[in-house]
């Protein structure tokens, strides 16, 4: 019944719905029972994506509490027309890409010759990369060669994008080209 | 993809070659089982038995960097038993097309060669045309100029036994092949041929996806569903990444980039040499113009060219080899890295490592540190006190803490919503681009220099939110109007007069029609209903115009009808092509028949009976022009156990050497052994979004070399041994594990070993590992560049 509703809602609505988490009830449906009064407060949203593995582009359900603002429970979408519910190893464990205590959280730096990163805040860290960014243009910015105008530099690097989403792509695109850089290259390269 | 995963299920033969689906698109596997319920064949043909071969009726073992000879001799094949689809090849292809009569091919070199630049001149790789510039054709297919005759001579010596002789294969495996796939050639039948990077990694990469285009051509499998020359991508939006242009060599929408040459020069220098008469990149000056306008707004005007003279423009190749050949040679100063991890994914590891120590600047973004990130420390075996790269290391979000959308093998563009809010202080690659650039342009603010003037009218309108609109850069996108600021319906709107925008016109047609307050991003279509043939039209939004198969004008007869009942995609209901299972490839109502009108430029040129659209010609390209020949030609690989058995010429002679300090190459006499490398179902790539992840590290802890019972005998190595592996590149250590899905080939009546490896570790994450790459070339193909990783030499032995 339950599962019913949820997937028809999340027919109709094309995007998040809001259910009670029914991956906390568990299988026991005396147990869910009596635990629903519990739970009835928790509230957990399903959100549809796309698994961030290959390019089969298999359908995943995120379950998130949102008060934790945690991933409680991740299953392959069962409309998805790709992989109607199945998912390979990779596409099972992406709950953990959240939870793992391995992420980077804050921006990092490493100064010339040091062992060692250091913590910094968003703002020091954009402003400083900004300004790298802006003395090697200027330092390396070719406007004409052999009498054709080039207003290129080629001491400016990008490098990744598949792992990207198109809008990310495209911003990125437009910047380095904006830069004038010339060499942006990806993963689809190697 | 020219066709799309759900649609394998309609093939009568799947030909799955230099890729293991079973183990790298596990999914996708489920369309080849449905094709085998309803009756098809399944060949594996790989160095190895893999996961993938369990699954086929026909395994094909072949040494690594021949596909070739593999195909070649499907082609000789097909040809001598007369099993091509006649009327297809006749109508549909440029087989009837008479070649110009200084065309040449001799001892593995085509006419035009110059040794020195390693370059072909293909002035003669043309055709024979009348007074009016119409290409003279035969076709019964017998004059001996005609591409058809040229094809078949060419391919006379791929007979079985010398391509068993190079490949390995044994004769009666070939001969099952041949006869499998083949037989896709009856009109009513289709065959599949299903490839990745086992394809694509050497230095004849783009020649053996070529040699795949030229069966599949024969056999009328292109166009229909079942059919196709279907990439599998490894990365879930790398067919998007590569859309939207992040490559040195094209723009957003596959626009070839401008170089710092004559032949673009400027706009109308740049109009004039890459835009076609015939076939539909006759449009290309409104693409351009469009981009131009969605980049510089405003400030792009008609008299100014559009700031066509913005555009940075090349000087030279800038492909990953040589990038980093460049940022070794200190040439690059500073680099950004989105989410990937060259240290460990690119070839030559240890060169790479050493070139970035010359950087002034790196910014790693990602999830996790990266081996990338981490070059500068004693685990990566460098000296940080000698190394004076600053290095930013910004967290990212992962995939559903943030909104956008990604591109499958399919075309397909998929939305995915945000679920919650990002890990700590994380933020999306987005928010990090859009701030850059805000604060890039903010230091420029009031410098009228030419590089203030650049920067300075770069139009960067994604909102006043902290984060860019996620809706205005889909409409960016899709493009606009901008005499009345609705975005266009799609890309046939486009003009080359600065009246419309538009940043990538392969996807115009994403966001149609829409005013300020209307919403309509099509890749968040989410109707699972099946609109025929499993082509789902209303779940997401595929390019270009939401079509599932491209050239599927193909898969209908002169008359418009579908070659087989159960092959229907789409047909001429006596009024429109559009009423059918898929967005037509073709003008949705020129019937067939149709006459072309002679010399008209673009699709006015062809017939409607030409549904190779985006061809000048608009039929199919049996010969067509590459950087290394019109046919595809076996080349061994840059280093290899035989001498080439095809001709005295060993190498691509069209690929670029690289010398220098860590380019050494091996000789079989030193190595003897052909090395391969590989992927698992449970990592990732480089690793650092599986192996930074608890259950997949525990379902695949160790770095691995895989050899045969027989050379592990040769070598005194168990199961389990620890053995290090060399190439001229270096050494590294590795657990092996024996089994029998690697066996010894004959190679033209010697012995040849092979070994294979994943290539997924490196030193950081849960379960680390020796770097595959380590031991790979800085060699490329010759069109794209791209690493051959799949066949170098190497040896064994144990780590005592
Ligand atoms: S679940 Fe597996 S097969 Fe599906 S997209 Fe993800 S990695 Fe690919």
């Amino acid at each position: 019944m339950f599962d019913l509703s949820r997937r028809q809602f999340l027919k109709l609505s094309g995007a998040t719905a809001a259910t009670v988490a029914v991956v906390e009830l568990g299988f026991n449906p005396n147990e869910a029972k009596a635990q629903a009064n519990e739970y009835k407060i928790a509230r957990a949203s399903t959100t549809p994506t796309i698994c961030p593995y290959c390019s089969v582009g298999c359908g995943i359900l995120v379950h998130v509490n949102e008060e934790k603002n945690d991933v409680l429970y991740t299953e392959g979408d069962p409309d998805h027309p790709i992989n109607k519910g199945s998912l390979c190893s990779k596409g099972t464990s992406i709950r953990q890409l959240y939870t793992s205590d391995r992420r980077v959280e804050k921006p990092l730096y490493r100064a010339p010759g040091s062992s060692e990163w250091v913590e910094k805040d968003w703002d020091w860290t954009l402003n400083k990369i900004a300004e790298k960014i802006k003395k090697t243009r200027d330092e390396s910015f070719v406007e004409r060669e052999n009498g054709i105008t080039v207003n290129r530099t080629e001491a400016i690097a990008s490098l990744g994008g598949a792992a990207l989403e198109n809008e990310e792509c495209y911003l990125i695109a437009k910047f380095m080209r904006g830069l004038g850089a010339t060499f942006i290259e990806h993963q689809a390269r190697i | 993809m020219t066709n799309h995963w759900n649609d394998i299920q309609h093939t009568d033969c799947a030909l799955i070659i230099g890729a293991n689906p079973a183990e790298n698109h596990p999914i996708s596997m489920k369309f080849v089982q449905k094709a085998k319920e309803r009756g098809a064949t399944v060949i594996s043909a790989d160095p190895r038995y893999t996961r993938t071969s369990t699954q086929a009726h026909i395994y094909a073992p072949f040494r690594s960097g021949t596909d070739i000879p593999l195909i070649g001799g499907l082609i000789h094949y097909a040809i001598e038993n007369d099993l091509i689809h006649k009327e297809y090849v006749v109508n549909y292809t440029n087989a009837s097309f008479l070649v110009n009569e200084d065309y040449q091919f001799n001892d593995g070199i085509f006419s035009g060669y110059d040794e020195n630049s390693r370059s072909y001149d293909q002035s003669t790789w043309t055709f024979q045309t009348d007074e009016d510039g119409n290409i003279l054709k035969d076709e019964t297919l017998q004059h001996p100029r005609s591409v058809y005759q040229l094809m078949k001579e060419h391919y006379s010596r791929y007979d079985v036994d010398t391509v068993c002789s190079v490949t390995g294969t044994p004769k009666e495996d070939f001969l099952k092949m041949a006869e499998a796939f083949c037989a896709t050639g009856q009109v009513g039948k289709s065959g599949t041929i299903m490839y990745a990077m086992g394809t694509t990694q050497h230095t004849v990469g783009s020649q053996n996806v070529r040699a795949y285009g030229l069966i599949q051509l024969l056999l009328g499998n292109i166009g229909v569903p079942g059919g196709g020359v279907n990439a599998m991508r490894g990365e879930c939006n790398v067919q998007g990444s590569t859309d939207m242009a992040l490559l040195f060599h094209i723009l957003p929408g596959y626009l070839p980039a401008p170089t710092g040459t004559e032949r673009h020069k400027d706009l109308a220098s740049y109009n004039k040499n890459e835009t076609p008469h015939g076939g539909w990149w006759n449009n290309r000056p409104k693409y351009l113009v469009s981009l131009l306008k969605a980049w510089y707004g405003d400030a792009a005007t008609k008299e100014n060219d559009f700031l066509y003279d913005y555009l940075p423009k090349n000087s030279r190749n800038s492909s990953h080899i040589s990038l980093f050949e460049a940022m070794y040679d200190g040439d690059i100063k500073g680099m950004l890295v989105w989410g990937q991890n060259p240290i460990v994914g690119g070839p030559n590891t240890t060169k790479e490592q050493k070139a970035m120590e010359n950087l002034d600047w790196l910014v790693a973004i990602d999830l996790w540190e990266t081996e990338t990130a981490a070059f500068w420390k004693q685990k990566a075996g460098s000296n940080p006190e000698s190394i004076n790269t600053e290095v930013f290391m910004l967290p990212a979000c992962g995939p559903y803490e943030k909104e956008g959308a990604v591109t499958n093998s399919s075309r397909w563009k998929q939305f995915r919503w945000k679920a919650l809010e990002p890990k700590g202080e994380a933020k999306a690659d987005a928010w990090i681009c859009h701030n850059l650039a805000k604060r890039v342009k903010k230091l420029y603010q009031g410098d009228n220099s030419t590089k203030g003037n650049i920067i300075n009218a770069l139009n960067w309108s994604f909102g006043d939110g902290d984060y860019p609109s996620n809706d205005l850069i889909n409409r960016e996108i899709n493009g606009y109007d901008l005499t009345t600021g609705k975005t266009v319906l799609n890309f046939t709107q486009l003009q080359d007069d600065g009246t419309t925008s538009c940043g990538n016109w392969i996807y115009s047609g994403v966001y149609p029609d829409a005013g300020p307050d209307e919403e309509k991003n099509r890749a968040k279509d989410r109707d699972n209903k099946d609109t025929g043939m499993e082509n789902y039209l209303n779940w997401s939004f595929a390019w270009p115009l939401n079509r599932r198969i491209l050239y599927n004008r193909a898969s209908a007869d002169l008359n418009g009808q579908p070659w087989s009942d159960d092959k229907k995609v789409i047909w001429w209901d006596g009024e429109t092509w559009a009423n059918s299972y898929d967005v037509p490839d073709f003008a949705a109502v020129k019937a067939p028949g149709t006459p072309a009108e002679p010399g008209a430029p673009a699709l006015a040129g062809h017939s409607g009976d030409d549904p190779f659209i985006m061809n000048a010609h608009g039929h199919g390209g049996l010969f067509a022009p590459m950087n290394d020949g019109p046919f595809p030609e076996h080349y061994e690989p840059y280093e290899s156990p035989v001498p080439n058995a095809f001709s005295s010429v060993d190498l691509n002679p069209a690929v670029v050497i690289w010398t220098g300090d860590y380019n050494e190459k091996g000789d079989r006499s030193q190595f003897p052994i052909v090395v391969t490398t590989y992927r698992l179902t449970e990592h990732w790539q480089s690793g650092s979004m599986t192996r930074n992840l608890e259950w997949l590290s525990e379902l695949q802890g160790h770095m691995f070399v895989e050899l045969s019972e027989e050379l592990a005998e040769e070598k005194g190595i168990k199961n389990k041994d620890k053995v290090v592996i060399s190439s001229a590149r270096g050494e590294i250590e590795a657990y092996a594990m024996v089994t029998k899905r690697f066996k010894p080939y004959t190679i033209r009546g010697e012995k040849v070993h092979h070994i294979g490896m994943p290539w997924h570790w490196g030193y950081m994450g849960i379960t680390t590992g020796a770097i595959a790459n380590t031991l790979t070339p800085h060699i490329g193909d010759a069109n794209t560049m791209i690493p051959e990783y799949k066949a170098f030499l190497g040896d064994v032995r144990r780590a005592d």
